[in-house]
């Protein structure tokens, strides 16, 4: 189905507007309130959901799986050391500049493929690179600190050293930018276009649109969006690491978009916060364990509530 | 000059350990072929068949029980993973089966570290006997165990051509709609298939264990690498998987020549775009016009 | 024998058959006439459990068989040979045979007898026994096709527009083999374009038009006064 176009101030749309003010005014507060372990969690929850919600541009809403989400991510983590490591005074802004470049180059070479590859085919290959630039990082220790990875100085915002408070201020600002943004892309007709290239590419093909320019703006897209979740990354924890270019990490932002719901952007979101609470909530009994009752989980949700969390309220809330 | 023995010895551990690569992608590929499914947790499978094979070789102490207990142990967790958890998601999208098969095999690995722990376990060879090649001696059971894994393939192909169910796992691969409507019994023939692909990665796992240590992240680097095989090989393409197992395996240990073995893996990797990109059906299957 | 009672099918959206009805009594011809689109393979289908009605029965010998899964039916006794034939091609002739063959209850020596009998029916597919089934021409593979469902020894035969796409000399060759089923006692239920074709093998005439049976005759009746057929089909 697709979402229809709905004008912003519609009546409709104020209980919308409202709780979406409510919940970002409840992620604003809680950094004041919740003690230090908590207040990061909350932030990693949006920089992890900012990641999800990039990808779910690709899986809700073109149809495109992608399992190379974390190249993408580890790109602009690291494009942010690189900037932090290599400027002195640290820049902020430079930071998110290179990873954003550092992102977007491995999105052009992802983008290629994608238009000659169909289904399978792209989801395999996109793995597949998230392992090249695993390896390639891991082994180019002179330049990408190979094993142990980087580490670096947070920079300073607008002159004035981040507190944990600010930062989550910023991130919070940077995501929720994010969000009306992507809203935005999905609510246009652009965004009508992918939905329709996600339900049948070759209706869409034949009526006349250059399907493949689609494609790639959407991988673009999704790209940048994903490494300014690593440059966040990478400012929040001073470091850089390999892990998170593994295939691993595609694997979990599929499973917060399958979670949360694919093809609401807010979803993923939800899913990310659903999964690390879980992970959070039985590494408590389970130690490292803690993937076989969440992994169970995933498992049930896709085979009982593919539509997610998300799809499930909704409908829900619709009858 | 060339280093002839360095290079014939590198090129017998290829096929070797193509053989091996082999035995998994076939079974990976079987299950693709015929039922569409990209089963992620297949490299679960080799591990676990690995682990059932310590266990039963520590229990009797004779290795052909243990392979054999592995295959038949594995082929039922396979059939009981099929039925509760691929067959529901029949009809969907083919993305649902890739996540459900992540999720199974994000349990399995998970799973088998909770059980048996991070240290390694140890399959001893049936026995040990080494022949001098070159410059070193070389043991048999390397030889053995790349024989024992064409012959199962083999046996694999005759039971297809020729056995008595074979016409019915053919069909249902080629159209399983007709399949049923021949009286076929296509939810069976897909558990039954995907059990026996389970088997062969299970039988995979105990003959490779004896060559590195058995633990419960051992088949990550397989699932990939055998996607690899079955991509270039040619999607359900049994024969091509075998000729792309060995392809992929020796290119690797001579791209290590002149690069680390970290890195010689991206060799595949990039056989593997190569081959999409290109021969899209499979690097040995010619493209159909 | 076999019965549609008031059949609903959709294909996702697409409401195709607002409510079917029909009857074929055992051994009888049935002929399902109507212009593209209307629903006739969707019927079969439907009966075949290709696709699962959302409302009506379907009942053959007294059993309801609605969304009853193909291979089921098979067994009980109903073959299905589609539009499209969809012959196993990568199978020889023989193997495409024996997919009907390979049942429980049969000993090798009916398997045997049952394929000799289509043998001596369709020389050209003993001819071509070993030969991959994609490589047979298009006419041989309708024959393959029905030949393929007379091994599951059928009480109903459900066969859709076999004349398609075939040459006149091929036509009266189909004419032939439903002329042989019918003696041998099996039932059809023949969806076809061919208007004659049907005229002249059916007992009974279905037609019909978006979804459901506007009009039903004896042959006999439709062969004498086509006036009908020609208002419905618009030739």
């Amino acid at each position: 189905m697709m979402a229809p176009a709905r004008d912003p101030l519609a009546p409709s749309m104020r209980g919308y507007w409202t709780g979406f003010v409510i919940v970002l005014g409840l992620l604003a507060i809680a950094p004041l309130v919740l003690p230090e372990f908590w207040r990061r969690f909350t932030t990693e929850i949006l920089i992890w959901g900012l990641l999800a919600m990039s990808s779910d541009l690709l899986i809700g809403y073109t149809g495109m799986v992608s399992f190379g989400h974390s190249a993408f991510f580890g790109l602009g983590m690291y494009g942010a050391a690189a900037a932090l490591l290599t400027v002195k005074p640290a820049n902020l802004w430079l930071a998110i500049l290179y990873g954003l470049v550092g992102a977007g180059l491995v999105a052009v070479f992802v983008a290629y493929f994608s238009t000659r590859l169909r289904d399978i085919y792209f989801s395999i290959t996109t793995l597949v690179f998230s392992q090249i630039f695993y390896v390639v990082i891991f082994t180019w220790t002179d330049v990408t600190g190979g094993e142990n990875g980087l580490t670096f100085r947070q920079p300073p915002l607008f002159q004035h050293a981040f507190t944990p408070v600010t930062l989550h201020w910023f991130v919070l600002a940077v995501v929720t930018l994010s969000y009306l943004a992507l809203r935005r892309v999905t609510q246009s007709p652009f965004g009508m276009v992918l939905q329709s290239i996600r339900e049948n590419e070759g209706r869409t093909r034949a009526v006349g649109y250059p399907v493949e320019r689609y494609k790639i703006v959407a991988v673009l897209l999704s790209g940048l969006f994903a490494g300014l979740a690593g440059v966040l990354y990478a400012v929040q924890n001073k470091f850089a690491a390999p892990d998170f270019v593994l295939f691993l990490i595609s694997g979990e932002v599929v499973i917060f978009n399958v979670m949360g719901g694919m093809g609401t952007l807010l979803g993923p979101i939800a899913g990310a916060a659903f999964f690390l609470i879980l992970r959070e909530t039985f590494s408590r009994f389970w130690t490292e364990f803690y993937l076989i009752p969440v992994g169970v989980i995933f498992t049930l949700m896709v085979i009982f509530l593919p539509q997610g969390l998300l799809g499930f309220l909704r409908r829900r809330l619709n009858q | 000059m060339f280093p002839w023995d360095q290079i014939i010895v590198q090129a017998i551990n290829g096929i070797v350990n193509g053989m091996i690569l082999a035995l998994v992608a076939s079974g990976l590929t079987l299950i693709f072929g015929i039922m569409d499914v990209v089963n992620f947790a297949h490299g679960e499978l080799f591990m676990l068949g690995a682990y059932t094979g310590v266990l039963t070789l520590t229990a009797t102490g004779n290795f052909w029980v243990a392979l054999l207990a592995a295959c038949v142990v594995i082929a039922v967790l396979g059939a009981v993973i099929q039925v509760v958890a691929l067959r529901p998601l029949l009809g969907r999208d083919p993305l649902y089966t890739i996540l459900a098969t992540f999720g199974i095999s994000l349990i399995l690995q998970n799973w088998a570290f909770y059980k048996f722990g991070p240290v390694a376990r140890r399959i001893q060879e049936p026995f040990t006997g080494n022949f001098p090649l070159f410059y070193l001696t070389y043991p048999w059971y390397r030889i053995v165990i790349a024989v024992l894994s064409a012959g199962i393939i083999g046996g694999l192909w005759l039971f297809m051509k020729y056995g008595k169910y074979g016409i019915w796992i053919r069909a249902t691969t080629q159209d399983r709609i007709m399949a049923s409507a021949m009286g076929i019994p296509v939810p069976l023939v897909h558990t039954v298939v995907f059990a026996i692909g389970a088997a062969m990665a299970a039988a995979s796992g105990v003959l490779w264990g004896p060559m590195v240590g058995v633990n419960h992240a051992m088949g990550i680097d397989w699932t990939l690498k055998a996607f690899v095989v079955v991509v270039v090989g040619g999607m359900g393409n049994l024969g091509g998987s075998i000729l792309a197992a060995i392809f992929i395996s020796l290119l690797e240990p001579f791209a290590s020549i002149w690069m680390s073995p970290a890195q010689a893996v991206i060799v595949s990797f990039v056989a593997l775009i190569l081959t999409l990109l290109f021969r899209p059906t499979g690097l040995f299957v010619p493209t159909p016009k | 024998m076999l019965t549609l009672s008031d059949v609903h099918t959709y294909y996702g959206k697409s409401h195709i058959l607002h409510g079917v009805s029909l009857e074929v009594g055992r051994g009888e011809v049935i002929g399902l006439l109507g212009r593209n689109g209307v629903g006739k393979s969707t019927t079969l289908k439907s009966v075949m459990g290709l696709v699962r009605p959302a409302r009506g029965h379907i009942t053959f010998e007294g059993r309801e068989i609605t969304g009853l899964a193909p291979h089921q039916l098979a067994r009980q006794g109903i073959a299905w040979v589609p539009e499209d034939r969809r012959i196993f091609k990568l199978l020889s002739v023989t193997e495409n045979l024996r997919t009907g063959l390979d049942r429980a209850g049969l000993d090798e020596g009916r398997r045997q007898t049952l394929l000799d009998k289509v043998y001596t029916a369709f020389p050209v597919l003993r001819e071509r026994r070993n030969q991959a089934g994609g490589t047979l021409s298009g006419g041989e593979q309708q024959m393959l096709a029905i030949a393929r469902a007379m091994m599951l020894e059928p009480k109903i035969v459900l066969l859709d527009e076999p004349t398609e796409g075939l040459m006149p000399r091929m036509v009266s060759q189909i004419r032939d083999i439903i002329d042989v089923l019918h003696r041998e006692g099996v039932a059809i239920l023949l969806v076809e374009q061919n208007v004659p074709l049907t005229l002249g093998v059916s007992d009974r005439i279905y037609i019909m038009e978006k979804g459901v049976v506007r009009h039903q005759a004896p042959a006999a009746a439709l062969r004498a006064n086509q006036s009908v057929i020609h208002q419905y089909m618009g030739i």
